[in-house]
């Protein structure tokens, strides 16, 4: 099982098709349209006064709580997306070749930049404004988990055999019944892991959107993500150490108590019939099922579901059907009003904004950014790959080591923002080249994660073929051990590089206390537009990261990718 | 013979450590010396450790006792002069057919012209001019293997050792790949003076070696030696060539049902701590309802019986093992023959037949017995499943419990003896409607 690349990534065309670039111009117009919201909400907030946020330990366990509950409720809304727009990406053709290429774009949206957004937007939704601000916080959870997830569902609906569905058919069972009976199950194992992989990259986010400022306003939500904040801005040591050890026991508890059981019970869906090495094991699964109360609960739920398959089922738009032409009729003129309201919009937003010294300034320092994240791509691999292929080639090694990375994925940057701070400070070293490494410290785990998982599927008769013929050192590498492991490979640093780019924004600022390290990039100006509150900046500032992400995926990852997908996979 | 030998293997036992301490022994004791010009074949069915010799032989993994010499000098690891070909091929997929051909003399450090030259004159020599270039995903599986050949005799290697090179081609590719293997050899046009062939398929062991060592499992040992002295080429079809397999077949079944006899005298009849082969219900009642037809009528020859079920003997000696242990069937040289109960089981209905079935698992299977008295005593009518396999593993490594304990569970539940969910892992006396 491995974690899925990004869509584009995917894809076999090269061009951008038309729905591509129709794709692109709405998640534009969606974003110009927050923005001009946002900017108009701006003024009358100005500072927003919570509970201060205390640096005693003894709230951690409150705050710990409140941060897993909102990774909770955004696990079940990027759920609820994945079942929904997936489904109908995958069921209607007319809304798939639009959906689809609206998911790649959105995989390419700085979350982080995204943020600052729509946590304005929220508040202004909101008058309660707290709850405006956690809308706000699962929003931006919800941003870093759904397309990823969506995505999965997608693949794993357009792969269902045809004879599991025509059984589904002949059995008598509708829509909605073959759904929850077939394909739901069937896409369990691919999206349970996926799932797993996309929250380590969502305790990433929830971090950065506790607390946030915009312009005038300033959102602490109690959290751990706020705590970290506070001592980072308090220069508390211990504080800081406190919320890491707090970090690990919450992670820990989500992965034995959701995710240790979701993989070990989504193991039974698998299609493939071929036992996996070993299988996923789960205490906390074994309790579940063996307890009576959760039976009662799971049985109350299935009995629910049941009763609802004789219901009609929801009509998912039919592919290809006699007397489609005026159903189609209604599609396009739909997007086309959909179109000329972006248009518009993007329009107006770039006519009253738009200035060329601006654009040349932020795509150069895009450049500056996609050079670090390239080189540090390129050092992490050199680092990982060796290791991972060490560590994936002895089972044992690999069942301590996989966890661990898990975990470190997990692990915001500004936790170190101390060390790194202190440390330039000390050395009086070069914020633009020293403030680097953190872009990749939580994304570089993706790297040795799936080098381990390509080196420990490395086949037996191989390894044999190559001890019998006595390869070894280089040319081992060489004609082995890299190949083998390289689609994995690929697969990670291009999850790393997509994360690393989302990173920057935080990593190419640092503060500790009221210190603050600034390296010059596409990160940085984000962040500062969005500390000054400049939406102008801020959409810019997405807008060419996106477009960069989007290139970068296209031009240079696909062509490996396809590459490494017709050179070096095991048939 | 005046002819050299080039390996010998003296005394080989090889063991594995056991979970819960205590060792599992796959090889004992095996003796077996290769000359000069010899096709050496093991054969054997698989536990019995075949494939692990070779892999001890080719310096791939080490053994707990004896010792391999191969030209008087002592394998401690991979040697130079004993290449391998596998079963699943074991091609780089990510190499051209000349690459992997040329992989074994890159790593011998030649010189690049010589590599090429060598590669393509292997290439040649194995048929396959024109395939250069291309990737082993856009062969066939008779090309497949025929790299992999082509991959072991360029390193030009005193030994070639085979593990099962055909079992994974289908009928007529294996064939066409052995003759023209066998016409080769016959020629001389082989760089190499002698081959170890591991096998499970009687009839390849007879039409390609010049000695068969038969070997037992659990642990796997040479029962018995068989010299094959016919011209080559072969033909199936000779009557010599017949008995010879006749012969082995025999030999194989006599050696296995001595085995089980012994045992059954140092215990009286199959204990709690009996390894039990993973079998299903079906199989089982598809072998009496063969062997009960019509031509066989209660009786059938073994040989003749994997001909017709188109199955190996392999497959089908734990099935036939199975029916008597549960006193549905006798083996007896080479002959299956039905019981009374067997003959009953062949000609009534399923409903007759569960009952025949689970009289038969509650006489001859201690398991099956102490499982339903458990569940008959407690008064919930359930047991873990961990309850069972705490008490197997006092007899067996974990693994051999988990099997033991699937094959109960599989003839339980088509006896309806007892059910187990495997959700919650309990066994209980509910059967769900």
């Amino acid at each position: 099982m491995q974690f899925l690349p990004p869509i584009s990534i995917r894809e076999s065309r090269y061009l951008p098709s038309r729905w591509d670039l129709l794709a692109a111009l709405l998640v534009l117009g969606f974003v110009v349209a927050f923005a001009d919201a946002s900017q108009l909400l701006t003024q009358p907030f100005a500072l927003l006064a919570q509970k201060r946020i205390s640096l005693s330990p003894s709230h951690l366990p409150e705050y710990a709580l409140r941060t897993a509950l909102r990774m909770l409720i955004a696990l079940g809304c990027s759920l609820l997306f994945t079942f929904t727009y997936a489904t109908l990406a995958a069921k209607s053709r007319r809304a798939g070749a639009l959906l689809i290429p609206l998911l790649d774009i959105l995989q390419s949206v700085p979350i982080l930049g995204f943020i600052s957004i729509t946590v304005v937007f929220f508040l202004s939704l909101t008058p309660g404004r707290i709850f405006g601000a956690e809308l706000a916080a699962v929003f931006a959870i919800f941003t870093s988990q759904a397309w990823n997830m969506a995505f999965s569902f997608y693949q794993s609906l357009r792969t269902i055999p045809d004879e599991l569905e025509e059984a589904g058919k002949l059995f008598g069972l509708n829509a909605w019944a073959r759904f929850w009976r077939i394909e739901v199950p069937f896409a369990m194992p691919q999206l349970t892991w996926n799932m797993m992989m996309s929250m380590s990259g969502g305790w990433f986010f929830v971090v950065a959107s506790e607390a946030i400022s915009v312009g005038h306003t300033t959102i602490a939500l109690p959290g751990i993500g706020s705590y970290i904040a506070t001592a980072i801005a308090a220069r508390s040591l211990p504080a800081i150490f406190w919320a890491i050890g707090t970090m690990l026991i919450v992670i820990l508890i989500y992965d034995q108590l959701l995710f240790r059981p979701l993989v070990a019970w989504s193991e039974r869906f698998r299609f493939d019939q071929q036992q996996s090495e070993v299988a996923p094991q789960s205490w906390a699964l074994t309790m579940f099922r063996r307890a009576r109360v959760f039976r009662a609960i799971s049985d109350i739920f299935l009995a629910f579901i049941k009763r609802t398959y004789r219901l009609a089922p929801p009509a998912f738009p039919r592919s290809v059907q006699a007397g489609a032409v005026s159903a189609d009729i209604v599609w396009n003129s739909a997007l086309a009003l959909v179109t000329a309201a972006a248009l518009w919009r993007v329009g107006v937003f770039v006519e009253r904004n738009f200035h060329l010294p601006d654009l040349i300034n932020a795509l150069g320092l895009g450049l500056i950014t996609m050079t670090r994240v390239l080189v540090l791509i390129a050092i992490a691999s050199a680092i990982w790959v060796p290791v991972g292929v060490h560590v994936g080639l002895r089972p044992r090694l690999a069942r301590i080591v996989q966890p661990v990375a898990q975990f470190l994925a997990a692990f915001p940057a500004n936790l170190v923002f101390p060390l790194v701070v202190s440390a330039i400070a000390v050395w009086n070293l070069n914020p633009d080249i020293w403030l680097s490494p953190l872009m990749v410290l939580g994304t570089q785990w993706y790297i040795l994660f799936n080098v381990i998982v390509g080196a420990s599927m490395l086949p037996n008769e191989l390894r044999d073929a190559s001890t019998n013929l006595s390869i070894r050192g280089w040319l081992w590498w060489r004609k082995v051990a890299l190949p083998g492991v390289f689609p994995f490979y690929l697969t990670g640093a291009i999850t790393a590089a997509g994360g690393s780019w989302n990173a920057s924004i935080v990593a190419e600022i640092a503060t500790w206390g009221d210190r603050t390290l600034r390296a010059h990039g596409l990160g940085a100006y984000i962040a500062r537009a969005t500390a000054a509150g400049d939406f102008r900046k801020i959409v810019l500032g997405i807008f060419v990261m996106s477009f960069l992400v989007t290139m970068i995926n296209r031009l240079f990852w696909r062509r490996l990718y396809a590459f490494a997908e017709r050179r070096f996979r095991y048939t | 013979m005046d002819s050299e030998i080039l390996l010998n293997v003296n005394r080989i036992r090889r063991a594995f450590p056991k979970a819960g301490g205590g060792e599992l022994l796959v090889l004992e004791d095996v003796q077996l010396t290769l000359r000069e010009g010899e096709i050496v074949g093991l054969l054997g069915r698989s536990g019995s450790g075949k494939s692990t010799l070779l892999r001890i032989i080719s310096g791939l993994s080490c053994p707990s006792g004896g010792s391999v010499s191969y030209l008087g000098r002592l394998v401690e690891g991979p040697a130079n002069g004993i290449a391998m070909v596998f079963q699943s091929f074991a091609l780089f997929p990510w190499l051209t057919v000349l690459e992997n051909v040329q992989l074994g003399l890159e790593a011998q450090g030649l010189p690049p012209e010589e590599i090429r030259k060598r590669a393509l004159a292997a290439i040649d020599l194995i048929g396959l001019d024109g395939y250069e270039s291309a990737y082993p995903r856009e062969l066939s599986g008779g090309m497949r293997q025929r790299v992999g050949f082509a991959r072991a005799l360029v390193v030009h290697p005193n030994i070639l050792l085979m593990d099962e090179p055909f079992s994974a081609l289908d009928v007529l590719t294996a064939e066409n790949l052995r003759t023209d293997f066998l016409d080769l050899w016959q020629e001389g046009q082989l760089p190499i003076k002698g081959v170890i062939l591991v096998t499970h398929n009687i009839e390849e062991a007879v039409l390609m070696c010049d000695r068969v060592l038969l070997f037992s499992t659990n642990p796997g040992r040479v029962v018995s030696e068989i010299p094959i002295n016919l011209r080559h080429p072969r033909d199936r079809q000779d009557p010599a060539f017949i008995s010879l397999v006749d012969r082995i077949y025999v030999e194989m079944t006599a050696k296995r049902a001595e085995a089980t006899a012994q045992r059954r005298e140092r215990f009286p009849g199959i204990g709690l701590g009996t390894i039990l082969p993973t079998i299903s219900a079906n199989v089982i009642a598809g072998l009496i309802e063969a062997v009960g037809a019509h031509p066989y009528d209660g009786k059938a020859d073994l040989p003749d019986l994997t001909a017709d079920l188109q199955m190996e003997v392999d497959e089908l000696f734990p099935v036939a093992e199975t029916l008597q242990m549960l006193r549905l069937a006798e083996l007896e040289g080479g002959d299956i023959r039905l019981t009374h109960m067997g003959r009953r089981f062949a000609e009534e209905d399923p409903n007759v037949r569960k009952e025949i079935f689970s009289r038969a698992l509650q006489s001859y299977v201690p398991l099956a017995t102490h499982i339903r008295r458990v569940l008959d005593e407690r008064a919930s009518h359930m047991a873990p499943k961990t309850r069972f396999l705490d008490e197997l593993e006092d007899f067996m490594t974990p693994e051999a419990a988990e099997e033991t304990l699937r094959a109960v569970i599989g003839w339980g539940r088509f006896a309806e003896l007892f059910a187990y969910d495997d959700e919650t892992t309990t066994f209980s006396l509910e059967n769900p409607q």
